[in-house]
């Protein structure tokens, strides 16, 4: 097992786990922390494609730094929306699904 | 050996986000998050990417760790209820991510073998104008792709605008910062912007030939920034100053020009010819450089809370 | 050489932050936690650099790399006063 393989593994592991984390969160904050983390999977695991064969592939590269700033725009609106959302309502969670927790 | 080190990061990586994911607490996931990020960014240096873990480390872990831990002092300020109680394992939403983390495994191993270094590439690099690759494919030869990422940020910065109140509109950004005067951090926030615009500009500059450029520059520019303010020295500008929309637009107004004026000389929409491509990139990184901070500063401040006496 | 050296001071910086850790998991409160972590942890990353810095080529590298140790202990030192006084305030309001 090569290094590049070890990284691949790794971003699709990060991949789950931040899905699992999506999907069972109820506070609206700890979403967006856990799509960065799907996110910041995805750019490991395309790192790794770039770091095949011992070469030093610029173009990934380049998308992933696009990629980061990208996720972090995203998320300042995200924030932006849950703290609105917050002080409309009171709650940092979404109303219909306190009801089944 | 290496190996041996590369596992154990990995290993290392995998607990932190399973600590986030599994915290109990808000604040705990957001700590272990900044953690997750600095780990990140050794592991990018692993993969032989520096520019990237300069990237990750300050916007990644640095600027998002702040976007949050900011956001979660909101939210206890509007008196949100805290977390809600214990949550049930979700077993077929488990199932459901192992078996997504096992086909983008499958899909790693399925790769086909690529052709290394392609060709176009390595034959375009001498008349990009600058060393370093990553600066060369981001400014130059992926240029589109920057542009509208620097129009991204502007159009996250202004969804956050929106979100402002009707009667908060002309109130200053963020929230008055209540600061002892002569204390540790107004002292710090005397101490530490030269050094760190110094270092913010010598990334901007150095980006050309060695790992840096133009976000990873600006996201220190955005940091000193924020540090200022933090510390009362810098007041967050009103939406309706000019000046400041000016610094904004400054970036993704320059790239466009520069990628305009390549059409009307006949040479193509943002292409740079060689002989002029490494002061027209210089020229595009520093305006966006300048942008970028000010963009990302402007991010983490926020819409304007009001409350403030001016 | 300085191969020898690298190994012996980041040994002993690896060493100065094994302590923090344990002191920052097992002292009582968050006083002296921040005591370990301030004290232990900059003392360990200041071997660290100094180990490091034999392996520098030239002496702009290892110039950098005290600014970094500098820089951080600025750092420290105002996130760990900050701390403590919302602590002592936290303390004083119970």
């Amino acid at each position: 097992m090569t290094s590049p393989t070890l990284y691949a593994l790794t971003g699709a592991a990060l991949i789950g786990i931040g899905f699992y984390g999506l999907i069972e969160a109820q506070h609206l904050l700890r979403r967006v922390i856990t799509f960065n983390l799907i996110g910041s999977g995805l750019f490991v695991f395309l790192g790794a494609v770039g770091a095949r064969n011992d070469g030093f592939d610029p173009i990934p590269q380049a998308l992933i730094i696009t990629g980061i700033v990208v996720a972090l725009s995203a998320s300042a609106l995200a924030v932006g929306l849950v703290v609105a959302h917050s002080r409309a309502s009171g709650r940092a969670t979404f109303p219909e699904e306190d009801e089944d927790a | 050996m290496t190996l041996i080190f590369d596992a154990m990061l990995c290993a290392l990586t995998l607990g932190v986000a399973l600590a986030t994911v599994l915290g109990c607490g808000v604040f705990r996931t957001i700590v272990f998050f900044v953690v997750y990020g600095l780990l990140l960014s050794v592991a990018w240096v692993r993969l032989d990417a520096v520019d990237v873990a300069l990237a990750e480390a300050a916007i990644g872990a640095g600027l998002t760790g702040v976007l949050f831990l900011a956001a979660f002092g909101k939210l206890t300020r509007i008196g949100v209820e805290a977390e809600p109680s214990p949550k049930r394992f979700h077993l077929p939403a488990a199932l459901g991510c192992i078996g997504l983390s096992g086909a983008m495994a499958w899909a790693w191993f399925a790769l086909p073998e690529p052709h290394r270094p392609t060709p176009d590439l390595s034959d375009a690099l001498p008349r990009a104008g600058v060393e370093n690759p990553v600066t060369a494919v981001l400014l130059n030869f992926r240029a589109w792709d920057t542009l509208l990422e620097g129009t991204v940020l502007l159009a996250a910065l202004i969804g956050l605008w929106i979100l402002t109140r009707d009667e908060d509109w002309h109130h200053r950004l963020g929230r008055l910062q209540h600061v002892r005067s002569g204390g540790v951090m107004e002292s710090f926030g005397r101490l530490l912007p030269p050094v760190g615009t110094l270092v913010g500009v010598y990334l901007i500059y150095i980006g050309a030939d060695q790992p840096g450029g133009a976000f990873q520059g600006g996201t220190v520019l955005a940091a000193v920034g924020l540090i200022a303010a933090l510390a009362g020295l810098l007041r967050p500008p009103r939406i309706t100053e000019c000046s400041w929309r000016m610094a904004l637009v400054a970036g993704p107004l320059v790239f466009l020009g520069a990628g305009v004026a390549g059409e009307v000389f006949g040479v193509g929409f943002l292409t740079l010819p060689g002989s002029i491509a490494e002061g027209a990139i210089f020229i595009i990184e520093v305006a966006l450089g300048l942008s970028i901070a000010v963009t990302l500063a402007l991010l983490v401040i926020g819409p304007p809370e009001g409350g403030d006496s001016e | 050489m300085a191969d020898f050296a690298t190994y012996l001071f980041t040994g002993v910086g690896l060493f100065f932050f094994v302590a923090g850790s344990v002191g920052f998991l097992r002292f009582p409160d968050v006083f002296s936690r921040l005591h370990a972590l301030t004290k232990a942890d900059n003392l360990g990353l200041g071997f660290i650099t100094l180990g490091t810095a034999f392996q520098a080529e030239a002496w702009r590298d290892a110039a950098l790399l005290a600014l970094i140790w500098g820089l951080v202990l600025l750092a420290a030192g105002t996130v760990s006063q900050l701390i403590s006084r919302d602590a002592l305030r936290e303390r004083d309001e119970k």
